[in-house]
C-alpha cells in the first residue's frame, strides 16, 4: 500500500471530505499561513481558498460558540488548534454546550462539528504548549474523542468525524507527525468505539494510547527475542471506549499495562484499569500497572523533560516485573529517539 | 527634560538588544531547548514603561517577555541559564523563555493569550484593598484583546476603578496572522474605549513620547483615578518564534520588515541621546561592547552550570 505521513493523512482526509460536502469549512488561528498548521490545511486552503479555509482572531471562546451556531443551521465546521492547551479557552462552549446540545433538544438537533487539537512534545515546549486535555473532554457525556496514533488511523478518525451526527475532538501529537505509514488513497472511514489490535500476543495486554503505541510496538519487537509476547492494543477513541476488545485480551494474557501520553491522576489509564477490575479481576495475574507521565506539569529543561515522559523502556521494565523475568536487552535501543530541533 | 531617565531607557533597550543577538547567534547550537519570542524591534516599549514604575509595582507579561524581565532589572545569568534549562535558571530550568519571570522583582509571564490581563487586574484589587500606592501593569500583543477575558478583565478594572496600566503592544501580527484579518480598521484604543478609562495610542518605537505619555498616565493611575490602557504601535523585527528572518515565508514583505527595520526604536533614541549630548557616540559603542560582552560571559556561565537533579522533578507539586 501507498505510505504517506501523518500530517500528509491528516491533509488528504480533509481535503478528501471537503470535496464532498460543501459544508465543511476549516477555521482557527493559522489555518491559511504558510505553515498551515505543520502542512495539515496547506493543501485544503490551496484547494478551497479563503471561503472555506479561514483565519480567525485569538477568540477560542468564542469561535468554540460560533462553531456550534453554524453547525446547528447545516455547516460542519472544523476548528484547529495548534495546541491543544488553548482548547482550555474553549471548554465553556464545548461541555456547556457543545456536549449537550442534542440530548438537551430531545435529539431534535445536533451540532456535527470536527475540533482538531495538537499536543505538543519535547524541546522545552514547556507547561503550558504540551498538556493533553483528552480526560477532560472524556470525562463529559456528549463528545466524541479520539486520540490518532497512525497515519492511517488519522486519516480514517477524521473522514469518520466528518461524518458524525455530533461533536467530536481530535486530538493529535505533534511528536508523530512526521512518521509514516500505510494509507489508502480510497476515503475510509474508521469508528468511533472501536479499538486497534495492532499486534496479536499471549503474555500481556499493553493498552497503548496515541504516541505510545509506536513505543509499545518498540517494546514488543524487544522482547520477542526473548520469547515474550505482547499483545499491543490502540483504544483510538477514548469516547466511546471499546471495552470488549480489551477485557478479551486481558482474560486471555492475565496481565494488563496501561500506557497514556497524559498524566495518570483521573486519566484514561484510570478508566482503563476500572473497567478491567470490574469486568476481568478474576483474569488478573497481577496488579495492573500504569505508564504515563510523571505527576508535574512538564518541565522545559532537558534533563527533567527526559524523566517526565516514558519510554519504550519503561514498557519493558514493566512487562519484566510482571513476568518475573530479568532478559538482557540492549537499553540504548529502547530509548525514545529525539529527532525533533524546535522550536514549535 | 529628564536625561537620567532617557539614559536609562537607552541602555535598557541597548541590554535587551544585545541580549537577545546573543540568543540569535547562539541559538542553533541548540543549547537553549525553548521557544524564544524575541522582542527585537519592540525594546521601547518595556524600557520606557518600566522607567517609569516603583520598584514594588508588578509587571506581568505574556509569551513575548525578555524585555520585560530585562527592563524590571531581572538577573542576566538567571536569564541565560533559563534558557539553558539549568538549575541556577530564574525558575530553575523548570519555564524556559515562554514562562520568563523574575518573583524577585515582582515580574511574571505566561505564553497563552490573555493569560496575564485579570492576573494584573487582581494584583491592582489587592492593592486597592489594602490601601497601597503600587500599580499593576499587563503587557500583552495586539491578539490578546481579542480574547475574551481582556473584555471582562477591563470591565472589572473600571468598574472597580482599579490602579492598573494596560499595555497593548500592537505589532500588526499575530504569529502570521496580520491584524487585519482579526479586527475591524478602527484603532483598538478607541474600540475599547469608554468615558471611565483613561485610553492612549503612541508610537510604540518612540522611545521618548512613549514616556512622556506614561509619565502622565501612572502618576493618575496610581493616586485613584482609575485603569488605563495604552496601545503603543510597534513591530516585530524576527519571526514570531525563533531567531530567525521570515520575509521570505509570504505572509510580510521585506520592504515593510525594512520599513520597521529604518524606524528602530535603538536608532532613534540615540539620535536624540546624541543630540541632546546626554551620551557620546563612543559611549554607546562602550556600552553596546559591555552589554554584549556580558551576554556572552552569562551565557557561557550557564553552560557551565549544573542541571536540576533527576529527583527534584516533582518538587512544588502538591
Amino acid at each position: 500500500m501507498r505510505t504517506l505521513s501523518y500530517k500528509d493523512a491528516i491533509s488528504e482526509a480533509l481535503v478528501q471530505a471537503m470535496d464532498n460536502d460543501p459544508d465543511i469549512f476549516i477555521f482557527g488561528l493559522g489555518v491559511d499561513d504558510y505553515k498551515g498548521i505543520f502542512g495539515t490545511t496547506r493543501e485544503a486552503y490551496r484547494r478551497f481558498g479563503p471561503e472555506r479555509v479561514f483565519d480567525t482572531p485569538a477568540s477560542e471562546g468564542a469561535l468554540m460558540g460560533i462553531t456550534l451556531g453554524a453547525a446547528v443551521n447545516g455547516k460542519r465546521p472544523v476548528m484547529v488548534h495548534a495546541r491543544n492547551d488553548f482548547m482550555f479557552l474553549a471548554l465553556d462552549q464545548l461541555l456547556n454546550n457543545a456536549a449537550k446540545w442534542k440530548y438537551v433538544y430531545a435529539g431534535k438537533t445536533s451540532v456535527p462539528c470536527l475540533v482538531r487539537g495538537i499536543v505538543g512534545k519535547g524541546w522545552g515546549q514547556g507547561v503550558t504548549h504540551s498538556q493533553n486535555i483528552q480526560a477532560v473532554c472524556a470525562h463529559v457525556p456528549g463528545l466524541h474523542v479520539a486520540v490518532p496514533s497512525s497515519p492511517y488511523l488519522a486519516k480514517g478518525l477524521i473522514l469518520q468525524a466528518l461524518q458524525t451526527d455530533g461533536p467530536v475532538v481530535i486530538l493529535e501529537s505533534r511528536a508523530l507527525y512526521d512518521t509514516v505509514g500505510p494509507v489508502s488513497e480510497e476515503m475510509y472511514t474508521f469508528d468511533f468505539g472501536k479499538a486497534h489490535v495492532c499486534r496479536r500476543g499471549k503474555d500481556v495486554t499493553v493498552v497503548a494510547t496515541s504516541l505510545m503505541v509506536p513505543e509499545a510496538l518498540k517494546a514488543a519487537g524487544i522482547l520477542e527475542a526473548h520469547g515474550i509476547d505482547l499483545e499491543i492494543i490502540d483504544p483510538v477513541s477514548l469516547q466511546p471506549m471499546d471495552e470488549r476488545t480489551i477485557i478479551e485480551s486481558v482474560k486471555k494474557t492475565g496481565h494488563l499495562i496501561c500506557v497514556d501520553n497524559d498524566w495518570l491522576r483521573c486519566g484514561f489509564s484510570a478508566e482503563v484499569a476500572a473497567v478491567v477490575a470490574d469486568q476481568a479481576f478474576g483474569s488478573l495475574k497481577k496488579p495492573v500497572k500504569r505508564i504515563g507521565w510523571a505527576f508535574s506539569p512538564c518541565p522545559v529543561s532537558k534533563t527533567l523533560e527526559d524523566r517526565f515522559y516514558p519510554s519504550c523502556q519503561n514498557i519493558i521494565e514493566t512487562v519484566l516485573h510482571l513476568l518475573d523475568r530479568d532478559v538482557p536487552y540492549n537499553k540504548e535501543c529502547a530509548l525514545t529517539t529525539d529527532t525533533f530541533l524546535g522550536p514549535y | 527634560m529628564n536625561e537620567d531617565a532617557y539614559k536609562n531607557i537607552f541602555l535598557t533597550m541597548l541590554r535587551i538588544r544585545q541580549t537577545e543577538e546573543k540568543i540569535v547567534s547562539v541559538y542553533a547550537e541548540q543549547n537553549m531547548r525553548t521557544p524564544t519570542h524575541l522582542s527585537i524591534g519592540q525594546e521601547a516599549v518595556a524600557a520606557a514603561v518600566c522607567q517609569a514604575l516603583e520598584p514594588q509595582d508588578q509587571v506581568f507579561v505574556s509569551h513575548r517577555c525578555h524585555a520585560a524581565y530585562l527592563a524590571r532589572g531581572g538577573c542576566l545569568d538567571a536569564f541565560f541559564a533559563e534558557l539553558c534549562g539549568r538549575v541556577t535558571g530564574s525558575s530553575r530550568g523548570r519555564a524556559g523563555s515562554a514562562h520568563l519571570s523574575s518573583v524577585e522583582k515582582h515580574v511574571f509571564a505566561s505564553p497563552i493569550l490573555g493569560a496575564m490581563i485579570p492576573v494584573a487586574v487582581g494584583a491592582a484589587l489587592s492593592f486597592f484593598m489594602d490601601r497601597l500606592p503600587k500599580i499593576a501593569v499587563v503587557f500583552f500583543g495586539d491578539a490578546a484583546v481579542e480574547e475574551g477575558v481582556f473584555s471582562e478583565s477591563l470591565n472589572f478594572a473600571v468598574l472597580k476603578k482599579l490602579p492598573v496600566l494596560f499595555v497593548c503592544e500592537n505589532n500588526l501580527y499575530s504569529t502570521h496572522s496580520p491584524l487585519s484579518v482579526r479586527q475591524p480598521p478602527s484603532p483598538i484604543y478607541e474600540r475599547i474605549r469608554v468615558p471611565e478609562l483613561l485610553s492612549r495610542q503612541t508610537d510604540g518605537n518612540d522611545a521618548v513620547r512613549l514616556y512622556q505619555t506614561v509619565s502622565d498616565l501612572i502618576p493618575r493611575v496610581r493616586q485613584g483615578d482609575g485603569p488605563a490602557f495604552l496601545e503603543c504601535l510597534t513591530y516585530r523585527i524576527r519571526e514570531h518564534v525563533g531567531p530567525l528572518f521570515d520575509y521570505d515565508r509570504g505572509y510580510r514583505s521585506q520592504e515593510e520588515v525594512e520599513s520597521w527595520m529604518e524606524r528602530c526604536p535603538i536608532q532613534r533614541l540615540q539620535e536624540f541621546i546624541t543630540g541632546q549630548g546626554i551620551m557620546t557616540q563612543d559611549e554607546i559603542e562602550e556600552k553596546r561592547k559591555e552589554w554584549s560582552g556580558q551576554a556572552e560571559a552569562s551565557y557561557q556561565k550557564a553552560l557551565k552550570s549544573p542541571w536540576p537533579e533527576g529527583n527534584t522533578l516533582l518538587e512544588n507539586v502538591y
